[in-house]
C-alpha cells in the first residue's frame, strides 16, 4: 500500500510552503523530493556525514534523521536560503575566493554549519570552526581551506558591520 | 611569461556548488519518474534457486521488477549487474521500479528468495591453502590471459615460511631486472619483513546514483562519475547499445577517488529499467550499499625483503604481494606497488612476485595511488629502520635511494619523463626546518611522545594519444570542449586554461562545454591516475595548435602571404610586417564558417577517435574548429613524486595521535594551479592519514559478513582528527615531454602522507614495525607496553 500522505507546513527561506508527504519522511525527503530543494544532500542516510545540514531555528540540523513532522512550525534555512536578495552569502563568496569546495556534495551542509557559527561570533578560533563543523565530513578539501573560507567571511562580516552597511 | 597558467582563477562550476544549484545525479526530477530499490544478497556466495516476485508485483505502486535474466551477463570474474549467483554480501540480485522508494523498498521485503548457500572465503592466503575454499565455483585466482582459475599452494610452501612469515608459492605475475643474488651479497644490512595492508573504501560523499530514460532511441543517462567521454563505451556495453547511441551527463561528481573512473554495472540499472517501463528511472544508492557497490582499494598480505649497502643504498630488494581482490579480481595494485619500489627506491636489483586472489567480499578497484600507496606504507618505516640501523639521516637515506631523470621504471626498465624527488626532498627539509626539529623528536612530556618524519610515494601520473577540441565561434568565444570529467579537483578547467594561453585569449571570453555529451565533447582519458595535468594539457595544447595554424591559414588568404607571415594578439591575427591587417578571431570564425572544409568541422585528421569525430560533425558550421589528435610523442612513463614532513605527538597510554604539523611536496612538474594543487595536497594528506590508521573494511570470517558498513565504523578523518592548517610546497621545474611543463600529482600525495604518519608513529616507540595498516590505537597501546597484539601476523580483517 502506498504510505498515507499528510500535507505539511513548512516555512523554508522564508517562505511557507505546503506540501504533501508520507508520514515517514524525513525533514530531507521533504526538501528534497516535495519542495524540490536538492541542495541538501542525502550522503549517509543517518546522521554521519552532515551534508544534510539545514538550519532549524538557527540550528544546524541533521534533515535526515529529523522527522518532517517535527519540522512543521519552524524556521528553516537550507542552502538555497542562504543568499539574499542583495547577493550572496559572504560564505559562498569566501569558498568561492578559497577553492573550499571541490566535489561539492558536502558544501551545503558545510555552509549552513558556519553560518550558524558566524551568526554567534564573526572572529571564530580555528577551535571553534573544528568545534562547529566536526559533524560534516569532506573527503577531498583536508578541511584547511575550509577553515580559511569560514575566517575570511567572519573578517567580511565583521568589517561590514564596523561600516554599518550590510554590503550584501 | 604566461597569462593564465601558474595563477589562480575562480573555477566556472564552483557556484553552483556553494548555492546548491548544482545538479547532481540524484537531484534531476523528471515526470512520471521512477524509483528504483535493489534486492541484494545477504550472503557472501550462493546461488539463486527460487525467485517469487508475486506478491510484490501485486502491491499498488509497484511498476516491474528487473532480473539478472534481462541484463547483458558480464564475462570471467566482473561484476555482473544483476546476478544469480552472487559473490558478495550487497550484491545486486533485482531491481524493483515503483512510483517511490519507500513502496519499492516494501516490494523488496515481500520477495519471496530462496537460496543454496556456497562455499565463500573471505582470507586469501585461506584460500591458497590446499583444499582451501574458492570465492567462485571456478577457482579462487585470476591468473593473466586465463580468466578465473584455481590455484593452490603446497602444504610444503606453507611450511617453509617461517613463524608469522608470508608463505611463498607460485606467482602468476613475475618479473625482476638486474642480479638480486649479487645484489643482497653486497648488503651489510638486510630486512625481510611480513607486511599486511588492509582494504579500505574509497567514501565519496555522492553515493553512485545515476537516472536514465530513452528518447528518439538514444538512452539518456545521468550519473555520477569522474569521468565523462571515457564513460560511454563501457556504460554502452552494459545498456548493450553502440555508443553513439548513449548520452551521458556527468556535469557534478561527489567524489569518487577511482571508484568512479570507468562505468559501473550498478549505473547501467536504471537505463534496463527504463527500456522495459517505458519511464524514467532514478536508482538513488545509499551509503551502507555504496560500501558493497563502491569498490575498494586491495588489501595486501606481502613480504619485502631489502638489502642495504653501508652507504645506504638499496643493493636488491625481494618483494611478494598476496593480492586481496574481492569479488571481481580487483585492480593492478600489486604489480603497480612493485613498480613503484622500483623507481622510489632504485634499488640495483629486483624480484618480483605476486598472486591476485579473489574472496567474497566487494569488488576491488583503484583507489588514489592504488598499489603505490600500499607499499609506500609497507617500505618506508623500514626505510627508517635501516637508516636507524646504519646510522644514516632518515632524509638521506631517501635522497641516496632516489630516483634521478636517469633512472629506469619497472620490469622492463622504461626510462622517465623528469623526476626530482631529491629536490622535494631538499625544498621540504628546508621549509619543515628538519634538522631542528629532528633534534626534539623522541622527547617525552609525561606520556606523550614526540615524533618527526618524511615519507614519500610515487604514481605513473600521465598519458598521450587523446584528441583536443576547441571552437570560435562568431561572436568571438572561444569554447574549449572537456570530455575529460570534473571530480571535484578544477583541472578539467585548469587544463582548459592551456588552449586559452596558447590563442592569447581573455579568460572572460572563454567557456567550457563539459559535462553533458551532446554538447560535442571529444574522446578524452578519464579522470583517473592522477593523468589529467598531463593528460589534457597536451591535447588542449594540440587543438589549440590546430586553431592558431587555421587563424594565420585565414588571415593569409584574405590578406595575403603566407601563414608563417602571421603572428596574434589581442584576440586577433595580424600580418607582422603590416599589423593593420589585422582580423579579429570573431571575423576568423565567420570566415571559417564561409571557408568550410576543416575550417568549420566538415572534415576532421583522420587520426581522430569516432568519438571526437561524431563532435565535431555536431558543431558543423558553428564556428572555427580546431581539432587534433595529440600526436607529440612520449617517452617514458611520467612520474608524479611527492614527500610529506610531519610532526606528532603520541600519548603512550592512550594511543590516540595527535598531527601537529605537516608539510606536503610536490614533483608535479610547473604548477599551473597553485589553488588547485594546495588543496590536492592537503585533502590528499588527509586522505593518506586514515588509510594509515583508521580506514579499514572488515569481513566476518565465519559467515563472510561486513563489519564497516557505515562512515562511523570505516570511519574517514574528520576534523577533529587533523591539523587546521598545513604546509606545502612545488619543486616547480617543468616537465620537458609536457608543452606547457605539466605531470599529475594527485594519488602520491596521500601515499606520502600516509607513510610519515606511520614512520613518526614508528619513530615515537623507538623503531618499531608494526607489520600492518591501519595502526590503530590498540596496537600502539600494546606495541608501547610490551603486551600481544590481538592479531596473527597475517590475519586479515583486523579490528
Amino acid at each position: 500500500m502506498p504510505a498515507v500522505t499528510q500535507i505539511v507546513r513548512l516555512t523554508v527561506n522564508g517562505d511557507l510552503r505546503e506540501v504533501g508527504v508520507p508520514m515517514h519522511f524525513t525533514l530531507l525527503e521533504a526538501l528534497r523530493y516535495g519542495l524540490g530543494l536538492t541542495g541538501s544532500k542525502q550522503g549517509c542516510d543517518k546522521g554521519d556525514c552532515g551534508a544534510c545540514t539545514v538550519i532549524l531555528d538557527g540550528r544546524p540540523t541533521l534533515s535526515c534523521i529529523t522527522p518532517v513532522f517535527e519540522a512543521e512550525g519552524h524556521a528553516i534555512v537550507t542552502v538555497e536560503g542562504l543568499a539574499d536578495v542583495e547577493g550572496p552569502h559572504p560564505l559562498q563568496d569566501a569558498f568561492d575566493l578559497h577553492g573550499a569546495a571541490q566535489c561539492g556534495f558536502c558544501t551545503p551542509g558545510i555552509l549552513c554549519s558556519a553560518a550558524v557559527l558566524l551568526e554567534k561570533t564573526t572572529s571564530p578560533s580555528r577551535t571553534e570552526i573544528k568545534e562547529a563543523l566536526s559533524g560534516n565530513l569532506c573527503r577531498c578539501t583536508g578541511y584547511s581551506k575550509i577553515y580559511d573560507a569560514v575566517a575570511s567571511a567572519g573578517q567580511r562580516l565583521q568589517v561590514e558591520a564596523q561600516l554599518g552597511e550590510s554590503g550584501r | 611569461m604566461p597569462e593564465l597558467l601558474g595563477k589562480d582563477f575562480t573555477p566556472p562550476d564552483i557556484r553552483g556548488k556553494v548555492t546548491g544549484a548544482a545538479k547532481y545525479a540524484e537531484d534531476f526530477r523528471m515526470d512520471g519518474l521512477l524509483y528504483c530499490r535493489l534486492l541484494t544478497s545477504p550472503m557472501p556466495h550462493a546461488r539463486v534457486l527460487n525467485i517469487d516476485l508475486s506478491k510484490a508485483l501485486g502491491m499498488e505502486g509497484v511498476v516491474d521488477i528487473l532480473t539478472a535474466d534481462e541484463v547483458p551477463e558480464q564475462p570471467g570474474a566482473a561484476t555482473n549487474i544483476l546476478t544469480n549467483e552472487p559473490h558478495f554480501v550487497g550484491e545486486p540480485i533485482l531491481a524493483v521500479a515503483a512510483v517511490d522508494e519507500t513502496i519499492a523498498q516494501n516490494a523488496i521485503e515481500a520477495i519471496k528468495l530462496d537460496f543454496e548457500p556456497l562455499p565463500f572465503c573471505v582470507d586469501p592466503l585461506e584460500s591458497l591453502r590446499p583444499g582451501g575454499p574458492n570465492a567462485y565455483l571456478e577457482g579462487n585466482a585470476v591468473v593473466p590471459r586465463q580468466g578465473v582459475q584455481e590455484f593452490k599452494w603446497t602444504a610444503e610452501d606453507f611450511e617453509a615460511a617461517g613463524e608469522g612469515e608470508l608463505p611463498m608459492g607460485e606467482p602468476t605475475a613475475e618479473w625482476s631486472y638486474g642480479d638480486l643474488e649479487a645484489g643482497f651479497s653486497e648488503a651489510v644490512f638486510t630486512l625481510d619483513e611480513t607486511f599486511v595492508t588492509a582494504s579500505n573504501s574509497h567514501h565519496s560523499m555522492e553515493p553512485r546514483t545515476a537516472l536514465a530514460y530513452w528518447e528518439n532511441g538514444k538512452c539518456h543517462v545521468r550519473g555520477s562519475t569522474q569521468s565523462q567521454s571515457f564513460v560511454v563505451p563501457g556504460l554502452a556495453n552494459y545498456i548493450g547499445i553502440e555508443p553513439e547511441n548513449v548520452v551521458y551527463v556527468a556535469e557534478y561528481c561527489g567524489g569518487g577517488f577511482g571508484s568512479k573512473g570507468s562505468a559501473y554495472p550498478t549505473m547501467a540499472i536504471p537505463a534496463h529499467m527504463s527500456r522495459k517501463t517505458g519511464r524514467p528511472v532514478l536508482m538513488r544508492i545509499s551509503r551502507a550499499e555504496e560500501y558493497f557497490l563502491g569498490s575498494a582499494r586491495p588489501g595486501f598480505q606481502g613480504r619485502i625483503k631489502m638489502g642495504f649497502r653501508e652507504d645506504g643504498r638499496i643493493s636488491a630488494v625481494d618483494l611478494y604481494i598476496v593480492q586481496e581482490s574481492g569479488s571481481n579480481g580487483g585492480g593492478g595494485d600489486m604489480g603497480a606497488a612493485a613498480s613503484s619500489v622500483s623507481i622510489v627506491y632504485t634499488p640495483l636489483a629486483m624480484r618480483y612476485r605476486g598472486i591476485s586472489v579473489l574472496t567474497n567480499t566487494p569488488p576491488r578497484g583503484a583507489q588514489r595511488g592504488p598499489g603505490q600507496n600500499q607499499i609506500a606504507m609497507a617500505v618506508e618505516p623500514l626505510l627508517d629502520k635501516a637508516a636507524r640501523q646504519l646510522g644514516i639521516d632518515l632524509v638521506a637515506i631517501r635522497r641516496i635511494n632516489a630516483p634521478t631523470n636517469d633512472s629506469r621504471y619497472g620490469a622492463n626498465r622504461q626510462p622517465v619523463t623528469s623526476a626530482h624527488l631529491r629536490d622535494a626532498l631538499d625544498i621540504g627539509a628546508e621549509q619543515f626546518a628538519w634538522q631542528e626539529r629532528r633534534a626534539r623528536s623522541g622527547q617525552r612530556d609525561g606520556s606523550k611522545i614526540r615524533a618527526v618524519a618524511v615519507g614519500q610515494a610515487f604514481h605513473s601520473a600521465g598519458s598521450s594519444g587523446y584528441d583536443g577540441l576547441v571552437r570560435i565561434t562568431p561572436d568571438g568565444i572561444l569554447h574549449i570542449h572537456s570530455g575529460v570529467g570534473n571530480l571535484g579537483t578544477y583541472s578539467y578547467a585548469s587544463t582548459s586554461r592551456v588552449a586559452a594561453e596558447v590563442l592569447k585569449y581573455d579568460w572572460d571570453n572563454c567557456e567550457i562545454a563539459r559535462g553533458d555529451s551532446s554538447l560535442g565533447l571529444p574522446w578524452n582519458l578519464g579522470q583517473f591516475g592522477s593523468n589529467t595535468s598531463f593528460t589534457m594539457t597536451r591535447t588542449n595544447y594540440a587543438a589549440a595548435m590546430d586553431t592558431l595554424s587555421k587563424l594565420k591559414e585565414i588571415a593569409a588568404m584574405e590578406f595575403g602571404g603566407s601563414a608563417e607571415d602571421y603572428d596574434i594578439s589581442g584576440e586577433s591575427v595580424f600580418n607582422r610586417s603590416n599589423p593593420s591587417r589585422r582580423m579579429s578571431y570573431a571575423r576568423a570564425a565567420q570566415r571559417a564558417i564561409e571557408l568550410g572544409g576543416a575550417y568549420s568541422g566538415h572534415t576532421v585528421p583522420d587520426d581522430i577517435n569516432p568519438m571526437t569525430a561524431r563532435a565535431v560533425a555536431g558543431l558543423v558550421d558553428t564556428g572555427l574548429i580546431g581539432v587534433a589528435r595529440d600526436n607529440m610523442g612520449q617517452r617514458g612513463m611520467v612520474p608524479a613524486l611527492a614527500v610529506g614532513f610531519i610532526e606528532i605527538e603520541l600519548d603512550v597510554e592512550t594511543g590516540k595521535v595527535e598531527i601537529l604539523d605537516y608539510l606536503g611536496v610536490a614533483d608535479c612538474g610547473t604548477v599551473n594551479h597553485p589553488q588547485g594543487l594546495a588543496t590536492q595536497i592537503k585533502g590528499g594528506a588527509v586522505m593518506g592519514f586514515g588509510m594509515a590508521c583508521t580506514e579499514r573494511l572488515i569481513y566476518d570470517n565465519v559467515w563472510g559478513l561486513p563489519g564497516s558498513v557505515g562512515f562511523y565504523q570505516a570511519k574517514p578523518p574528520s576534523y577533529l582528527d587533523v591539523p587546521s592548517e598545513m604546509g606545502w610546497a612545488a619543486v616547480n621545474i617543468a616537465d620537458p615531454q609536457n608543452p606547457v611543463g605539466s605531470k599529475g600529482i594527485g594519488e602520491p600525495v596521500m601515499g606520502c602522507s600516509a607513510a610519515a604518519l606511520l614512520c613518526a608513529i614508528s619513530e615515537a616507540l623507538g623503531g618499531h614495525y608494526f607489520n600492518r595498516t591501519p595502526v590503530v590505537i590498540d596496537m600502539i597501546v600494546n606495541a608501547h607496553s610490551g603486551q600481544p597484539q590481538s592479531h596473527t601476523p597475517l590475519q586479515v580483517n583486523t579490528q
